[in-house]
């Protein structure tokens, strides 16, 4: 017994499981980061009073939400870099993973956009009109007035679009990014067949423990900026 | 009443700032509505509707609900779009959606039925949000104004607090502290006293009275009688989409000439 734990912390040093999930860290940090400002975009696009860009915006959101991640990862991939020759970075593993994290900032954000559009909703139009009337035109209104009683209306909604987007940075491993979680999970598990259920739990408790702060901190910040009426 | 009058809209002159509220000695023509149809679907809500609003000139608009009344004041900075005919703000018609209409807007001040204070922001903020971000005002400036105005309608004293905090009458007269901040042309108020409990009806209408002997052009649509004959120059009664009938506040109330006023009235004096 004690053999066996002793070689399951052998093995957990061996294979650098936090730097693999300090990977999927940074991957979901960059993909949430970029998601929230093309999402932000795509959002004021779908509310705008212009015909065309809410078109567009409504398009591209049909478009990524429902094309699977995976497909999107290969691509960016095969197709971006290989394909297309765009290489973000000079080094292999940068390129790999800034693909990666375009791969899930375009994939995100569509549900990004549909979270603030839902915050939006929570905001009453007499707001708007109030904005317009003392003057200002769609951009201000929505910057001053809109877009923060929005966020603070689509704080949950956004604390379920970053748990889906850390859980979905493993996907990466589709996009070559070969040092995160779910690739290190693969090798291991190969290597180390007699470790199987050992080397599953340490990576599905290492999720739960990441993302249940996520939940309780966006559920807790949703009803303390919740804007009072 | 100069519903004909053709002028081509020359900016009213500034002598009639000052002028006596009495009937006659009013300025030049502000706000003017010709032939303004809109249709909700198949209902014809506003039916070839012809106003004049003079400069000083306190309006009243008066009718059942569902008569078009909140629709025309709306209609006035293009908060509803009308199928046809024209308005003209001093003299400009309205124009279509963009940095035109944005600048039109901040001249013509309006009062909300729900008030529609800037949720996530003070009392304080919300009076200087406009002058400082459409007018280019300095936040020191902005400031002093908001306190000013803040003054005036008697909620000085709740500058620091949120929107939620304060009672609907002090919420309200916030909003019009928030309209005047922007040095408008003209006030429209939709029902400001509607949805507020009756015990802070008059701090509001007491407000709107002080501004109404300043000067302040006014539409109001409102069915406070009080207001109407203490303030109004001129009550417009609507039904149906249509103006029925306008007159001096005090022959409207007591002898009013159509049978739909006197059938409204009588529905609405007799309790």
């Amino acid at each position: 017994m004690n053999d066996h734990l002793s070689g399951l912390g052998a093995l957990l040093l061996q294979y650098d499981v936090l730097g693999a999930f300090w990977t999927n860290i940074q991957l979901t940090f960059w993909g949430a980061l970029f998601a929230l400002a093309l999402g932000t975009l795509l959002a004021l696009m779908r509310i705008s009073p212009i015909v065309s860009l809410r078109w567009a915006g409504a398009t591209y959101v049909s478009v990524f939400r429902n094309t699977p991640l995976t497909i999107i990862m290969t691509f960016m991939v095969m197709g971006v870099w290989t394909a297309l020759q765009i290489q973000l970075a000079d080094d292999f593993q940068n390129n790999f993973f800034r693909l990666a994290v375009v791969g899930l900032a375009v994939y995100h954000a569509a549900f990004v956009c549909e979270a603030i559009r839902s915050g939006v909703n929570t905001v009453p139009l007499g707001q708007a009109e109030a904005a317009r009337a003392i003057g200002l035109s769609f951009l201000p209104a929505a910057r001053l007035i809109i877009l923060p009683q929005a966020f603070r209306g689509a704080i949950a909604p956004l604390g379920n679009t970053l748990i889906a987007l850390l859980k979905n940075s493993t996907v990466a491993a589709a996009a070559s990014v070969s040092w995160e979680t779910s690739s290190t999970m693969k090798t291991m598990i190969e290597f180390n067949p007699n470790y199987l259920w050992e080397i599953f739990a340490v990576f599905a408790i290492g999720y739960v423990i990441l993302v249940i702060p996520i939940g309780l901190l966006t559920t807790s910040l949703s009803r303390r900026l919740a804007v009072k009426r | 009443m100069d519903q004909t009058t053709s002028t081509t809209g020359q900016p009213a002159a500034d002598e009639t700032a000052d002028a006596p509220r009495s009937g006659d000695a009013l300025g030049a023509p502000l706000v003017e509505l010709k032939h303004v149809n809109k249709h909700f679907g198949a209902l014809h809500v506003l039916q070839d509707i012809d106003l004049t609003v003079r400069k000083g000139e306190v309006l009243v608009v008066i009718g059942p609900s569902g008569s078009g009344k909140s629709t025309l004041c709306r209609a006035i900075n293009r908060l509803e779009t009308i199928d046809d005919g024209t308005i003209t703000v001093d003299g400009k018609e309205l124009p279509e959606e963009g940095k035109a209409l944005a600048k039109l807007r901040a001249e013509v001040g309006m009062v909300f039925q729900s008030f529609n204070l800037f949720a996530h922001k003070t009392v304080l903020d919300n009076v200087t949000l406009g002058p400082r971000k459409v007018r280019g005002m300095s936040k020191k400036d902005a400031e002093e104004l908001a306190r000013t105005l803040l003054d005036r309608v008697g909620v000085g004293n709740q500058a620091e607090k949120m929107p939620a905090q304060l009672s609907g009458g002090q919420q309200q007269r916030v909003a019009i502290a928030r309209a005047l901040a922007m040095r408008p042309k003209v006030m429209l108020f939709d029902e400001p006293t509607s949805a507020l409990d009756p015990e802070m009806v008059n701090e509001v209408l007491d407000a709107m009275v002080a501004l109404a002997q300043e000067g302040m052009t006014m539409i109001v649509v409102t069915h406070e009688m009080g207001f109407a004959r203490k303030a109004a120059d001129r009550v417009v009664f609507m039904a149906d989409g249509q103006i029925v009938e306008e007159a001096h506040p005090e022959e409207f109330f007591t002898a009013p000439k159509s049978e739909r006023a006197r059938d409204f009235l009588s529905k609405i004096l007799t309790h």
